[in-house]
């Protein structure tokens, strides 16, 4: 009896190993009611006293064996057919990809936008002001009277003697401060409009972003600091920075910001027309007449302003030599940025 | 302005490389644009002797020179010159040698005899024919007078050796359009000493008195002051004075006009000379216009004056317009013996007023309309008859007319030390303060009050006396700090909301444009506008670049057509765009318009109408905008009538959107099927659910019941939609239409739609029982509008 247990197992264990689909089948010939073995089991009542026992631990000893190669046996099958399954299932992933329809913003909203979370991180808010304005706020107000010679630099189109399309975001400057008491701090982005010809560096219209810091005690050294860290923000902490003075008429004293040439590092090239620097934005300390014209008493406050072309700084990040692209709006420039 | 390097040295001395001196020069506030030097471009060239002249063997229209060069031996050049002799002296360049515009010279034959370089005619030396009057144009330049080294570079020989230096000047500093300010200005950036020049007339014979009389009859002439040189000798001007205007970029005329030029260049004077046998009875008038006055001015144009001009006459009429451009007659010709050099000044704002309505813009007006100085018309004058007598021009008649009716006092500020570093943030001692301001000629006082100089018109608030300390002190020293000041900041909920709309758009696959905000009224045409729309009423540009950009568009429509119609022609093949786009709504005739902000959308190609509403609809739902409507519109001029739905919102229309009429699409040349929206984005914002509360989870199932119905094709599926929301109330989840059929089997006439409908109650699991009485109760309200379950 020893002997033909031994034997089912190893011609069971032999079955096991070889199955392909019949695992269920060798496991009711040999482990089912009606199986081998328990019909081996059936003739213990034969055997003797001594014998019994050990045949029946030999024959349990069988049982666990045989269910044990099974459950291997079964849990190697699924693998392979997982295995086989996730093989069938390859697919070529050097093909493109199904892309959902794609989109994008205008290169010109993403400058702003980026530098809008630049001045918004520095505590600046967002104002707003008229596109058709009232000469008052584009000049008067901004210390450049009738037939103030500056006015010639920046060729205007009028509505009628008194309203006109804004030549820079300057008087959202004015209209902040008529509105709004000091601590101010703002930026203004917008249209402005100039009538200039259309070439590849002029448009009409083109975009400014209008700044503004109003307070007491405000210096001409935290203009600097400002924007040297709006630069810094902007091109990078090792990027480097001139104030040089210029003219406005509603700042004094006015400067332009150049920053050093990054083609060239300052060497001269090119790009910068040797300078070593290109000018980025225009800027200044409030003159005390516009802080008066707004009702701000200038021995108690002062303050600084700046105003950066946005064109200017999309063009350069992106390098884009020709304005009108901005306009033209071919899907096949939008879809780069 | 262009600065004569060489010039600047006659009021101080700056030797600083042309790097250096353009930088530091525009780090204290007069910014170079550039600068060149005709002897960089020029190398081993010399001044050369022809010994022999011989006929080319080989060639009827050369010769063969032998020119002495300095060297041991003389060389052979070949030419085709005709003015040579031997003895000439001529500059010579040399083999490897380099001439203006990159010319490289080399030895080389010409028809096989050597020649070893190239002797130069002025124009290949870069000057032209008015630096070199006594010279002929088509020859070889020939070197007179004797005063030449043979072998002497020819860079030293001509004094070429001059660097012109390009100032761009603002406006509010018009004494710096001169050589004499920008020297103030080199001065004190350098920190050296300034000499200005006193200039005098040593000889002068007989009374201005009795050849001249002037009358000033309006304010607008500031100051009026002439002198009369008599016995006028017309001929070119020396080298000295050719060659400092030609390196300013002024052309060499003759003696009395270069004079004229140069004192205008030193002084930034603009000065005039008149023929004194052309002032009848030799008596000025300074006066506005007549009406209906003409003057034929210099360049040929007969202007038509008025009175708001100001010109200078005689008895007879005008002969100038004054500080704009003088009259053709009342210049000096070759033939002129007396003159009469004016040296005045006129108001900026009438010469401005003036120049503009002539169209006509001179040095001497661009000047004027910034403000001059009146103080400087004597020494301008007085420097201009020194010259005359130093040229040997003429002889200076004695005395000075001199009409200068109210001198003006100068501007007194005061020196605030502590202001002025409270508002740099500088620590600058006060004796630096003086001492910078010292050095523009500002007078400061003990008591600490400043006197401003009469050429500083720009200086009238103690800021811009902060500004000059600022620049002289360097910008570059004041410190960078960071304001105390507010630092807190956030988008307004309009500026999100606009924000959100570009994400909303942009993830369902549309691009951003910007347009022009002007248009051309024509564009309401191509969107058939009808002649009496409202939408015709633009503001419009008094002055605009042309007819296309000429009225602010009131509707973004056309814009957004435009931009298919040039994305087609490029042959995109589809496109997606929208854009935030302001219009202008006119208000009252002397008020500013309104601006709000419209959305537009515009697509062709793989779309039809339910796909632009479909993104219009995403938009609504990414916005929170809940309860919009789209109503169909037969009668929108610019759309299919059977495709377009204006877009409902609280009883309001907010938009419009649906196909374009065939025949807009085809003003803009766009062949397929084009989509277009507009929507006012205030009424979204408006409409918008400010803050989303959470609604709890459903805890009991849904009941689900798909309900195919017919109906007559006229039926609206959002009529049934409507219907079925009313009448299943509360209990309604959603009501999703999924199909519609129209076909073989059903009636002519009819279609079959499909809808499912999810109820849900919040407190308990619904029966089988519940839901089909709420479905009975749906189809019994849908009976009245035709609408049955499909058989």
């Amino acid at each position: 009896m020893k002997d033909k247990l031994l034997q089912i197992k190893e011609q069971a264990i032999a079955q096991i190993a070889a199955a392909r689909d019949d695992l269920d089948e060798i496991k009711v010939r040999y482990l089912g009611k009606k199986g081998e073995l328990t019909a081996i089991l059936k003739q213990m009542g034969g055997l003797s006293a001594e014998e019994r026992p050990q045949i029946g631990q030999l024959a349990n000893q069988v049982r666990a064996d045989i269910a044990e190669a099974i459950a291997k046996k079964a849990e190697q099958m699924k693998a392979e057919a997982l295995k086989n399954q996730l093989e069938a299932e390859r697919v070529d992933v050097t093909i493109p990809g199904k892309l959902p329809q794609q989109g994008g913003l205008h290169p010109m909203t993403q400058v702003l936008d980026d530098l809008t979370e630049i001045f918004l991180g520095m505590g600046f808010s967002v104002a707003e002001g008229p596109e058709v304005e009232l000469d008052y706020y584009n000049f008067e107000a901004l210390n450049l009277p009738p037939d103030h010679p500056a006015r010639d630099t920046q060729d205007t189109f009028y509505i009628t003697d008194n309203i006109l399309l804004r030549t820079q975001t300057s008087p959202v400057q004015v209209r902040t401060m008529e509105k709004q008491k000091p601590p101010i701090k703002v930026i203004a982005p917008g249209r402005v409009y100039r009538s200039d010809a259309v070439d590849a560096t002029h448009s009409p219209v083109f975009h400014q972003i209008e700044g503004l810091v109003v307070d007491k005690g405000i210096t001409m050294a935290d203009l600097k600091g400002t924007l040297e860290v709006f630069t810094k923000k902007l091109y990078g902490a090792d990027s480097v920075v001139r104030f040089r003075p210029h003219h406005f008429p509603f700042t004094e004293p006015s400067a332009e910001m150049d920053t050093q040439c990054y083609a060239c590092h300052g060497a001269g090239c090119r790009l910068c027309k040797g300078e070593g620097w290109i000018e980025l934005l225009g800027c200044g300390m409030v003159h005390p007449w516009v802080l008066q014209n707004c009702g701000i008493d200038p021995e108690v406050y002062s303050g600084f302003a700046f105003g950066i072309g946005l064109e200017r700084v999309a063009m350069r990040r992106y390098g884009i030599g020709d304005m009108r692209l901005f306009y033209e709006n071919d899907q096949r420039f939008l879809s780069q940025f | 302005m262009i600065l004569s390097y060489k010039w600047l040295q006659d009021y101080t001395e700056i030797d600083a490389a042309p790097r250096a001196y353009a930088e530091a020069m525009s780090m204290s506030g007069s910014k170079v644009e550039g600068w060149e030097n005709l002897a960089d471009e020029i190398k081993n060239v010399v001044v050369g002797k022809v010994l022999s002249i011989e006929k080319h063997p080989d060639a009827d229209k050369l010769v063969v020179c032998q020119v002495e060069v300095g060297g041991a031996e003389p060389i052979q050049i070949c030419t085709g010159a005709t003015n040579l002799y031997p003895g000439a002296v001529v500059p010579v360049a040399l083999h490897d040698s380099y001439l203006p515009g990159g010319v490289h010279i080399k030895k080389g034959k010409l028809r096989g005899q050597v020649s070893n370089g190239m002797m130069c005619s002025f124009a290949e030396l870069g000057l032209t024919e008015h630096d070199c009057p006594d010279q002929d144009a088509d020859g070889i330049m020939i070197l007179k007078d004797g005063s030449y080294t043979v072998g002497e570079d020819i860079v030293t020989a001509l004094e070429l050796d001059d660097l012109a230096v390009e100032f761009e000047i603002t406006s509010n500093r018009p004494d710096c359009l001169s050589m004499i300010g920008l020297a103030r200005e080199s001065a004190a950036t350098f920190r050296k000493p300034l000499r200005l020049p006193d200039p005098r007339v040593e000889h002068e014979s007989g009374d201005i008195g009795n050849y001249l009389k002037v009358d000033v009859e309006t304010e607008n002439c500031l100051r009026y002051a002439a002198k009369v040189v008599k016995n006028v000798k017309i001929g070119p001007s020396p080298k000295w004075m050719r060659d400092r205007l030609r390196v300013c970029g002024i052309r060499p005329i003759s003696n009395i006009v270069d004079i004229t030029n140069y004192v205008l260049l030193e002084y930034g004077s603009p000065m005039h000379a008149f023929d004194y046998q052309q002032v009848k009875n030799g008596h000025i008038i300074v006066r506005q216009a007549r009406p209906g006055e003409t003057l034929e001015t210099l360049d040929g144009v007969v202007r038509h004056l008025d009175e708001t001009m100001m010109v200078i006459a005689d008895e007879q009429g005008p002969s100038v317009v004054a500080g704009v451009m003088g009259g053709e007659k009342s210049g000096i010709a070759d033939d002129t013996t007396t003159i009469i050099f004016e040296s005045a000044c006129f108001a900026g704002p009438s010469v401005r007023r003036t120049s503009k309505k002539l169209g006509l813009r001179t040095e001497s007006s661009s000047r004027y309309e910034k403000g001059l100085d009146p103080e400087t018309c004597i020494s301008a004058l007085l420097r201009a008859c020194q010259l005359v007598e130093q040229l040997g021009a003429g002889e200076v008649v004695g005395g000075v007319i001199d009409c200068y009716p109210a001198p003006k006092a100068p501007t007194v500020l005061h020196l605030d030390a502590d202001y002025t570093n409270r508002f740099l943030g500088t620590e600058i001692p006060k004796e630096d303060m003086v001492k910078y301001l010292e050095s523009l000629e500002f007078e400061v006082r003990a008591d600490d009050s400043i006197v401003v100089p009469s050429f500083r018109a720009d200086v009238a608030h103690k800021a811009d006396v902060a500004e000059e300390i600022a620049r002289l002190y360097g910008y570059d020293k004041i410190p960078s700090t960071l304001a105390q000041t507010a630092d807190e900041a956030e988008l307004t909920r309009e500026q999100k909301f606009a924000r959100t709309i570009r994400q909303q758009l942009v993830g369902m696959g549309l691009y951003e444009i910007i347009t022009y905000t002007f248009i051309s009224p024509k564009y309401y045409d191509n969107i058939r506008l009808p002649a009496d729309s409202r939408l015709r009423d633009s503001v419009t540009i008094r002055n605009p670049l042309g007819e296309d950009t000429s009225v602010m568009r009131t509707t973004a429509l056309p814009s957004m057509l435009d931009i298919l119609s040039k994305n087609y022609a490029n042959r995109n093949l589809s496109c997606r765009l929208f854009e935030l786009a302001t219009v202008y709504e006119k208000a009252g005739d002397d008020q500013l318009p309104n601006e709000p902000e419209h959305l537009t959308l515009g697509m062709y190609g793989d779309c039809d109408f339910y796909t632009i509403k479909g993104v219009c609809q995403g938009l609504l739902d990414g916005l929170k905008v809940p309860g919009c409507r789209f109503i169909p519109c037969a009668d929108h001029p610019t759309f299919h009538p059977g495709r377009c739905a204006e877009i409902e919102l609280d009883g309001k229309i907010v938009g419009v959107i649906g196909e374009v009429y065939p025949e807009v699409a085809a003003s803009y040349g766009i062949k397929p099927r084009t989509y277009i929206a507009e929507l006012d984005i205030a009424s979204l914002l408006a409409g918008a659910v400010e803050t989303v509360t959470y609604k709890p989870l459903p805890k009991f199932p849904a009941s689900t019941r798909d309900l195919a119905l017919v109906c007559d094709e006229e039926v609206l599926v959002g009529d049934i939609t409507e219907s079925i929301q009313h009448s299943a109330g509360k209990l309604l989840e959603k009501v999703e239409f999924f199909d519609i059929y129209r076909g073989k089997q059903l009636p002519e006439g009819k279609k079959s739609v499909a809808f499912k409908i999810v109820l849900r109650s919040e407190n308990e699991t619904l029966t089988d029982k519940h839901a089909d009485d709420i479905v009975a109760k749906i189809l019994k309200n849908l009976a009245p509008l035709g609408v049955s379950l499909r058989a």
